[in-house]
């Protein structure tokens, strides 16, 4: 992994920022720089809702490279307040506890490091909401 | 545009070949192939492959395929488009035949996945999606597998036992098969109860990656008996994160590109005795054949829970094992279902032999449904 390559992309994983048609309103994540619905290229930078609810959801038990030390993990597609769908690690949660429909707040975490010498990598997960926790404990 | 026809086949054995190079694989089946056509010498030679530039860090196939059959000199492609680099080639292979630019081409497909860790195939298999803010999340191919298959299962309340009889027929039909990786049957209760690859998929229902090549000579038909004739290419594209679809039971590019090729071939669904899908994992296998409108949305499992074969209608489906049974080799697989294509319109299939096939079609994926190439093949 290539430090410009890492950090082009990190104010969009930390913050999670992506685009918004300025012609039709249309949200986008990842960025885009073509309006997929009305053609338009004016978008502007927009910050996403950090809450949403779990579409669906997997457990990874044979991980890729540089994401062993965290298997099994969750891994959801969650649709957020706004309407954008996002890929996560779900986090915070036994696999077994997650369901479809659960809500789940962004949070900032390590996402993997590239061998003993090379960049950590942080960015988003998500974990059930944090005050929902402390309520019903 | 002239009319292509494929004048002869070859293939390797699907399996973990220690003791061969990518090189070596691919000059098996090619020289294969040229022999089975004896029309001489291609002009151009087209190169199949997903893995090599990440797996053995080699660029530049088609020259060095080229060189390796003792052809240097010889125009040559790579292409690459996930695991549906064969179709895609095929089809590059067909247009520069069809358009006269050249005779006699060679298209051939090679992958070599054993040189590679299991981290590293795990990696290799999700290089199809986008690194950024897919494969970034940790998720692999298999995960994206297992979180359509989870919807899909609660929106149409079909049970898994059901869409895992893919893989019961897939293992069924590859007992006959000499170039298969897993020749032998697997019952329903063995496939799930093995382990979990990626919840609620398990490890039996996803397909196996093995080393292999597969080739075909093509030519321009000459409208005899017999003959194997391209009816139909054509590719599409789709949204490449699933996020942004729609509908993520749906494959769009696997609907666009069999409305295309039925088009083409001039045929409907109903005449196709023999398919060849993209069964990457079984719901992958089950939601391709409903986008080709083989049945209706939620019921691709129908298929292979009755009775088979069912007298008309119903096409025989991954008659050699398909990637669950005959098995993946990633960039190579395309060619793979286009040579059993051929050999059942040829009555050449031994063991796997359907009653006098016309019409047959291949399938292929590269990535989650982002491309779709579908190939459409007729006995003349
Ligand atoms: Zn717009």
């Amino acid at each position: 992994m290539s430090v410009p390559r890492y950090w082009r992309e990190s104010k969009y994983r930390y913050r999670l920022i992506g685009k918004r048609c300025m012609r039709c309103g249309a949200l986008y994540y990842p960025r885009r720089a073509i309006c997929t619905r009305c053609g338009s290229k004016e978008l502007e930078e927009h910050q996403l809702s950090e809450r949403g609810r779990i579409v669906s959801w997997t457990v990874i038990r044979n991980p890729p490279k540089d994401y062993e030390r965290f298997a099994p993990y969750v891994v959801a597609l969650v649709e957020l307040e706004d309407g954008v769908r996002i890929l996560s690690q779900i986090v915070d949660v036994e696999p077994e506890e997650v369901k479809a429909g659960m809500m789940v707040e962004a949070t900032f975490r390590k996402i993997r490091e590239d061998g003993t010498s090379g960049i950590i990598e942080y960015g988003y997960k998500f974990r059930p909401p944090v005050e929902s926790k402390q309520d019903s404990s | 545009m002239r009319s292509v026809s494929i004048a002869g086949v070859g293939l390797t054995q699907v399996s973990e070949h220690w003791e061969r190079s990518l090189a070596d694989l691919f000059v098996e089946a090619a020289v294969k192939a040229i022999e089975d056509a004896g029309v001489g010498d291609p002009e151009a030679v087209y190169v199949a492959n997903s893995g090599s530039s990440y797996i053995q860090g080699q660029l530049n196939l088609g020259a060095m395929m080229a060189d390796a059959l003792g052809k240097a000199g010889t125009p040559a492609f790579t292409v690459e488009a996930g695991a549906a680099s064969g179709a895609v080639a095929f089809h590059e292979g067909v247009k520069a035949v069809a358009s006269g630019l050249y005779d006699i081409v060679l298209v051939g497909g090679v992958e070599k996945v054993s040189d590679a860790s299991p981290e590293e195939i795990a990696c290799f298999l999700s290089m199809p999606e986008d690194q950024e803010y897919t494969a970034y999340t940790g998720i692999t191919n298999f995960g994206l597998n297992a979180l359509i298959y989870r919807h899909y299962m609660e929106r149409f309340g079909v049970r898994q036992e059901d869409i895992a009889m893919l893989a019961v027929r897939c293992h069924e039909h590859a007992e006959g098969c000499p170039h298969a990786m897993y020749p032998f049957k697997l019952s329903l209760e063995r496939i799930l109860s093995s382990p979990m690859e990626a919840d609620p998929l398990h490890i039996l229902e996803c397909s196996g990656t093995g080393d292999g090549a597969a080739a075909v000579i093509i030519q321009p038909s000459k409208g005899v008996d017999g003959e194997v004739e391209v009816a139909a290419y054509s590719l599409s594209t789709d949204l490449t994160h699933i996020t942004e679809r729609p509908d993520i039971v749906t494959f769009e590019a696997v609907k666009r590109a069999s409305e295309k090729a039925f088009r083409m071939a001039g045929i409907s669904r109903r005449d196709v005795d023999v398919v060849e899908i993209h069964d990457e994992t079984t719901i992958t296998g089950i939601i391709s054949l409903e986008d080709m409108g083989f049945a209706e949305k939620g019921k691709g499992a129908t298929l292979f829970t009755g009775q088979e074969p069912a007298a008309g209608g119903k096409p025989h489906v991954n008659t050699f094992g398909g990637l669950k049974a005959r098995g993946n080799p990633v960039g190579a697989t395309g060619l793979y279902q286009i040579v059993e294509i051929a050999m059942q319109l040829e009555g050449e299939a031994g063991r796997c032999q359907v009653d006098k096939p016309e019409f047959g079609l291949a399938q292929s994926l590269g990535g989650l449904g982002s491309t779709c190439a579908i190939t459409i093949l007729r006995r003349h």
